[in-house]
């Protein structure tokens, strides 16, 4: 069987979290890069609290899923990724976008659904997208982004070009048919793709064993001939890692590959949902296996972080954040004039012709 | 002009498409080895390889959703589905996605793709292999829709679906597939969104499209002859967009109109239309719009019941009967000359 559980043991669920020892830093790890993951997983961090503030200061409408909680399996999931390579997400997508390199501020503005914004407004916070630093989509039709995710593969390998597509998604996904059929197609076309799972244990209220009869959910790629690996979403530098090895098979050697990674969501399933079907005792024990600290404590642990320095840091990420929401604030809306004014534009786009401007 | 047949037509424009454009590639079931179910793709797999006309699981949301995706990079994928019965399987990629995509990230990234598929009943197929579902992807923003009726039109639309920068459903009809009509050979397109007169009347205007829009112009030119009525018959082309000009011209002419589907008629093409006459011109008509379409039941096999359920030349024949008396009523002729 291909399927590999290469970082198993470092897997833990939420209620035996807090219990081991933490890992010390790897060896020959550059420290600015070091810290430049914990700044952004910092910064997440504060973009998600500002982000449910305004949300109850109605700045911010519709559905918001928040990444708190997450912060190391987002920021090791994008640090594993190049540039050029392309991320498809769900809906719960804002610390992707930010780690992606999107600014914080044209995130924000999104959210506020200002013209500003990564989708000039029309998206919201389920939907940031952004061309340019190939961040390709946040998806709120659960499972939606994995064939979308599986063709832009297929491109890649039709132009024969070495970029690497990423797919995330959450638990709840590897229930739908479009995973199951996408993996199948990966892997009959040797696609460049690694499917990354969330798995944070619930898929809004269910829990994933109540929803799928394979609970280790990397367990599911075996049926696709996949290698797979689960690893502790709650260790930036084991996420990162691994994502490092799945990006090489796709890169190198033109194979997909699944990512689970086991985290844990401080909050509900979105801003408005007040959690009553979690034990407290669950997420009293999750919350304090808090991702953050326990890599500062680690980098602190190796010398590389001081008291002084995670207050520096912590400072920075919340100016960024104010910033993010000043502009946000501050920049327009689209008019409604001007969105009526080219309807049939603001849906179709334009031919060929119109492009080159002829 | 050489006459060709409806699946000639489409084969020669795929294969024109394929050597004019390395982004341009096929996908979908059995289209490669098995040369397709209706043959459409026969010899592409040789000519091309396996790059070009990709052979696809029984996986139809995973397959038209990874099409998708390869448009948002900017390949032209055409996908084919066996039967428009199995589109429904992928109707989130489509609908959620493929439609989407380009308005909610802000314009960011176009979705070249064409979805060819066939629908229409008269086979025997049976409730699921026999339906039109076309009214779904008429009523959805950022699709585009069309459903040619001749060898001609649908090069002409196949080659303009490709080179649009939007998902383009492109509607075919298992009755059509071995029809013949001249197709002309040079780099002919035909707009999207652009009816054509097929034939020119004065007494009342048949609007179709599809295989009835070729039933249509066959039952006008008949009861010109036979029963000295003068039809005009309007082939819609596009169902999205519409070409509301053309069918607002000629109504205003004829002030008769008959709209003939082979889809239901409960929310149809023909509840569309007869909503834009009323509302653009009311005034311009001497009878209420008709609609000629088929029973409202899942399409059943034994073959009189089948035939009972669909429309048809002689539905639409009664149906023109019945309009267009009342037009003699304003003519100061002899009752005697009435058909």
């Amino acid at each position: 069987m291909d399927t590999t559980s290469k970082q198993q043991a470092d897997a833990r669920d939420a209620t035996s979290a807090g219990e081991q020892a933490l890992p010390p830093i790897p060896e020959g790890e550059d420290r600015e890069t070091l810290l430049d993951y914990y700044y952004q997983m910092v910064l997440v961090r504060h973009f998600e609290e500002k982000s449910a503030e305004m949300y109850t200061k109605a700045k911010i409408g519709g559905y918001c899923h928040l990444n708190l909680g997450e912060e190391a399996t987002v920021v090791g999931f994008s640090a594993g990724l190049e540039p050029a390579d392309y991320v498809y997400t769900n809906y719960r997508e804002h610390g992707y976008a930010i780690a992606r390199g999107i600014s914080p501020g044209a995130v924000m503005a999104e959210l506020f659904g200002k013209e500003t914004g990564c989708s000039h407004g029309r998206g919201g916070s389920m939907h940031l997208f952004d061309l340019q630093h190939r961040f390709m989509g946040g998806y709120a039709i659960v499972g939606g982004q994995i064939p979308l995710a599986t063709g832009v593969a297929f491109a890649v390998a039709y132009r024969g070009s070495r970029e690497v597509v990423a797919c995330q998604m959450g638990d709840g996904t590897t229930n739908t048919g479009a995973f199951h059929e996408s993996l199948n197609l990966a892997k009959i076309y040797h696609l460049p793709i690694i499917y990354f799972v969330v798995n944070n244990l619930y898929g809004m209220g269910l829990r994933v064993e109540q929803g799928s009869a394979v609970s280790e959910l990397y367990r599911k790629a075996c049926a696709y001939d996949m290698q797979s690996w689960r690893v502790d979403g709650n260790d930036v530098l084991a996420v990162l890692d691994t994502i490092r090895t799945a990006a090489a098979l796709a890169r190198e050697k033109h194979e997909p590959s699944l990512v689970e990674a086991v985290s844990f969501r401080f909050r509900g399933h979105s801003v408005v949902d007040p959690d009553r079907y979690r034990d407290k005792e669950e997420v009293q024990k999750g919350r304090a296996s808090d991702p953050i600290a326990e890599f500062a404590a680690r980098l602190m642990a190796a010398g590389l972080l001081d008291e002084n320095g995670t207050r520096e840091i912590e400072e920075r990420a919340q100016q960024e954040v104010d910033a993010a929401v000043k502009f946000a604030d501050e920049s327009p809306f689209l008019s409604v004039e001007e969105f009526m004014r080219d309807l049939s534009g603001y849906v179709y786009a334009p031919d060929e012709a119109a492009v080159k401007g002829a | 002009m050489a006459e060709i047949t409806y699946r000639q037509a489409l084969h020669d424009g795929l294969r024109e498409e394929l050597l004019r454009d390395e982004n341009v590639f096929l996908l979908g079931e059995e289209i490669a080895v098995f040369e397709g179910s209706y043959k459409i793709t026969a010899g592409l797999l040789k000519e091309f390889g396996p790059k070009r006309v990709v052979d696809t699981p029984i996986a139809e949301n995973g397959f038209v959703g990874m099409a998708t995706g390869a448009a948002m990079l900017g390949l032209r994928p055409i996908v084919e589905i066996m039967t428009i019965n199995f589109i429904v399987l992928a109707m989130d990629e489509i609908v959620n996605h493929a439609a989407k995509i380009y308005a909610m990230f802000g314009g960011q990234c176009p979705i070249p793709l064409v979805i060819r598929t066939p629908g229409g009943g008269g086979q025997q197929l049976a409730a699921t292999h026999s339906q039109n579902l076309e009214v779904w992807f008429a009523h959805v923003p950022g699709l585009k829709v069309v459903a040619p009726s001749t060898p001609a039109d649908a090069k002409g639309l196949l080659r303009t679906s490709v080179r649009d920068n939007n998902p383009v459903i492109f509607l075919e009809n298992l009755a059509l597939y071995n029809t013949k009509g001249e197709a002309p050979t040079d780099g002919y397109m035909v707009p999207i969104g652009q009816a054509k007169v097929t034939k020119e009347g004065t007494d009342l205007t048949v609007l179709s499209y599809s295989r009835m829009a070729a039933v249509a112009l066959d039952v006008a030119r008949r009861m010109e002859q036979e029963n000295q009525l003068s039809i005009e018959v309007v082939d819609l082309r596009s169902l999205r967009p519409l070409d509301q000009e053309t069918i607002l011209n000629s109504v205003r002419k004829t002030n008769r109109a008959i709209v003939f589907e082979e889809d239901w008629r409960s929310f149809g093409i023909g509840a569309e239309i007869a909503a834009l006459l009323q509302e653009e011109a009311f005034d311009d008509l001497d009878a209420p719009v008709k609609r000629v379409a088929s029973l409202e039941v899942p399409l059943p096999y034994s073959k009189p019941l089948e035939l009972a359920t669909l429309t048809g030349a002689k539905q639409l024949v009664d149906a023109i009967k019945e309009l267009a008396p009342r037009r003699s009523r304003h003519l100061s002729v002899s009752p005697t000359l009435l058909p």
